[in-house]
């Protein structure tokens, strides 16, 4: 591995990023509309804008750094500059690691700007220091850049890298425990809900919106997170091939 | 001399079906080599053998007396595939600036790439707005980066006006003259005549290796293009 190459695929990658305001613009605002929304939604329901709010500005980054990290993913191998890179004196970890180093960064932003809004504007209180949010919002974005990198080898085309967001999101937001406790759901689905990395990234959320008290719990959650994440990076790796047929 | 490419009785599938059928050719260092022939005799994927990104089904392929794809070749070996592969949403200095971060080289060195290959007025034009030949040259500037030793260049001169033609196969021949080797791709003949060797391919074979004259005198055609029609229509 080298500094020097990860460092310039991280700037390569915010460079594209910035070429496209409209797409930092959502990225960067869609977070707070939503926030904004579900205040107005659950307007005379404090208590449940807080619980829900909380896990949910943290899980955003997830999505959003899924979706653009496949896009983007899918663009380099489409346009054979992954190809390119093979042929290159670079290491797949310098490609990888740039990826992440580039992704983080824009989810630290993401989450200062929601959590600004949120805790600043709307309301939200945390009984824990926002930056433990913040902290829990950027691990959820390298778990979603990391699950966007390995899945987007199995898309041929952007339209295919854009439909695996509602089939693998949407399952996870619905059994992670944000809609329904996972205890009173069936046995089975509480099964599946125990081995989908989201429950553990919604669990720690949760922990820190509604406990007093950081227990082992939300180390457990977080130790997950970012072991699904190194999993999903390593089979990642596996995908970045230099010699295809 | 030892040869710069060398490759030994290769063998490639791709999608089911052999591709290349036990190609044996070496490639002189210092020279601008031709790969010609028809559209799909398997050029690109010779080629792509010889960066060391095909998965190859048997055979050897040494570069610089080394296995193709290895490592250390990496830095010495620099490809051009058919279609420009470079980043559309960057402008053509980023793309540069890139790739030279990862080959050690520094703004000088992307600065003078600019310059040979007549970019330097449209360097911070971003690359989806570019035409495809400014495209294949922002293309061509990323392999010159790291001033490699062996240049694989797939069909560099598509679609580009004859002027240009005539800057990049004089900058060809100077590349060669201080020291690396060239292995250019081409399915039309009239460009044939600036290389040193030429490699004529049909349908996964090598149908001949020689000098343009060597050609011309040996089929008694002038015109190289006629050349090679005569030797691909003679049974193989
Ligand atoms: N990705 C691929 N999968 C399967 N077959 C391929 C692929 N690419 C090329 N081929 C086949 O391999 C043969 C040689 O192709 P190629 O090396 O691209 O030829 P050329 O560069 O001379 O036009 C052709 O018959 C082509 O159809
Ligand atoms: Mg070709």
């Amino acid at each position: 591995m080298s500094a020097r190459a990860t460092f310039a695929t991280a700037r390569r990658v915010l460079w594209q990023i910035r070429r496209d305001p409209r797409t930092v613009a959502l990225l960067i605002g869609v977070p707070s509309g939503m926030m904004f929304l579900l205040k107005l939604v659950l307007e005379d329901r404090e208590a449940t804008f807080q619980f829900i709010g909380i896990p949910l500005l943290g899980l955003f980054p997830l999505i959003s750094m899924f979706l653009v990290t496949s896009i983007t993913m899918l663009r380099e191998r489409s346009t054979g500059t992954l190809e390119r890179l093979m042929t290159m004196p670079i290491s797949k970890l310098d490609v990888l690691a740039g990826y992440g180093l580039a992704f983080g960064l824009l989810a630290v932003l993401q989450g200062a700007v929601v959590s600004a809004v949120g805790f600043g504007l709307l309301g939200l209180d945390a009984n824990h220091p926002i930056l433990v949010v913040i902290g829990l919002a950027v691990a959820n974005a390298l778990l979603g850049m990391s699950l966007g990198l390995s899945l987007s080898a199995l898309a041929r085309t952007e339209f295919q890298a854009v439909q695996f967001m509602p089939a693998i999101i949407f399952p996870q937001l619905l059994l992670c425990g944000l809609l329904v406790e996972r205890s009173q759901m069936s046995p089975v689905l509480e099964a599946i809900s125990n081995v989908l990395p989201m429950t553990y990234a919604y669990d720690a959320l949760d922990r820190v919106a509604t406990s007093p008290e950081l227990g082992s719990e939300v180390t457990t959650d977080v130790v997950v997170v970012i072991g699904v994440t190194l999993v999903a990076l390593a089979l990642g790796a596996l995908t970045l091939r230099r010699r295809t047929l | 001399m030892a040869p710069a490419i060398d490759i030994r009785d290769l063998h490639v599938i791709r999608g089911g079906r052999p591709v290349l059928h036990g190609i044996d050719v070496a490639v002189e260092p210092g020279q601008v080599t031709g790969l010609l022939g028809p559209s799909g005799c398997g050029k690109t994927t010779l080629m792509r053998s010889i960066v060391g990104v095909q998965i190859v089904r048997s055979g050897t392929v040494r570069v610089l007396g080394s296995d193709a794809g290895s490592p250390s070749l990496r830095p010495r070996v620099g490809y051009v595939t058919q279609a420009p592969s470079t980043y559309a949403d960057l402008s053509v200095r980023e793309n540069l600036r890139y790739f030279a971060a990862i080959e050690g080289a520094d703004g000088e060195r992307v600065d003078s790439v600019l310059d040979a290959v007549d970019l330097t007025s449209l360097a911070d034009r971003v690359v989806r707005m570019l035409s495809d030949g400014q495209r294949a040259r922002v293309s061509l500037a990323t392999a010159l980066l790291g001033e490699p030793d062996v240049l694989v260049l797939d069909e560099p001169t598509v679609g580009l006006d004859p002027v240009l033609r005539r800057d990049l196969w004089q900058m060809f021949r100077e590349l060669a003259s201080s020291g690396a080797t060239l292995l250019v791709s081409s399915h039309v003949m009239d460009e044939a005549s600036e290389c040193d060797m030429l490699i004529l391919m049909r349908e996964g074979r090598i149908v001949a290796v020689e000098e343009p004259d060597a050609l011309r005198s040996r089929t008694g055609e002038t015109d190289l293009g006629q050349a090679f029609l005569k030797l691909i229509e003679e049974p193989a």
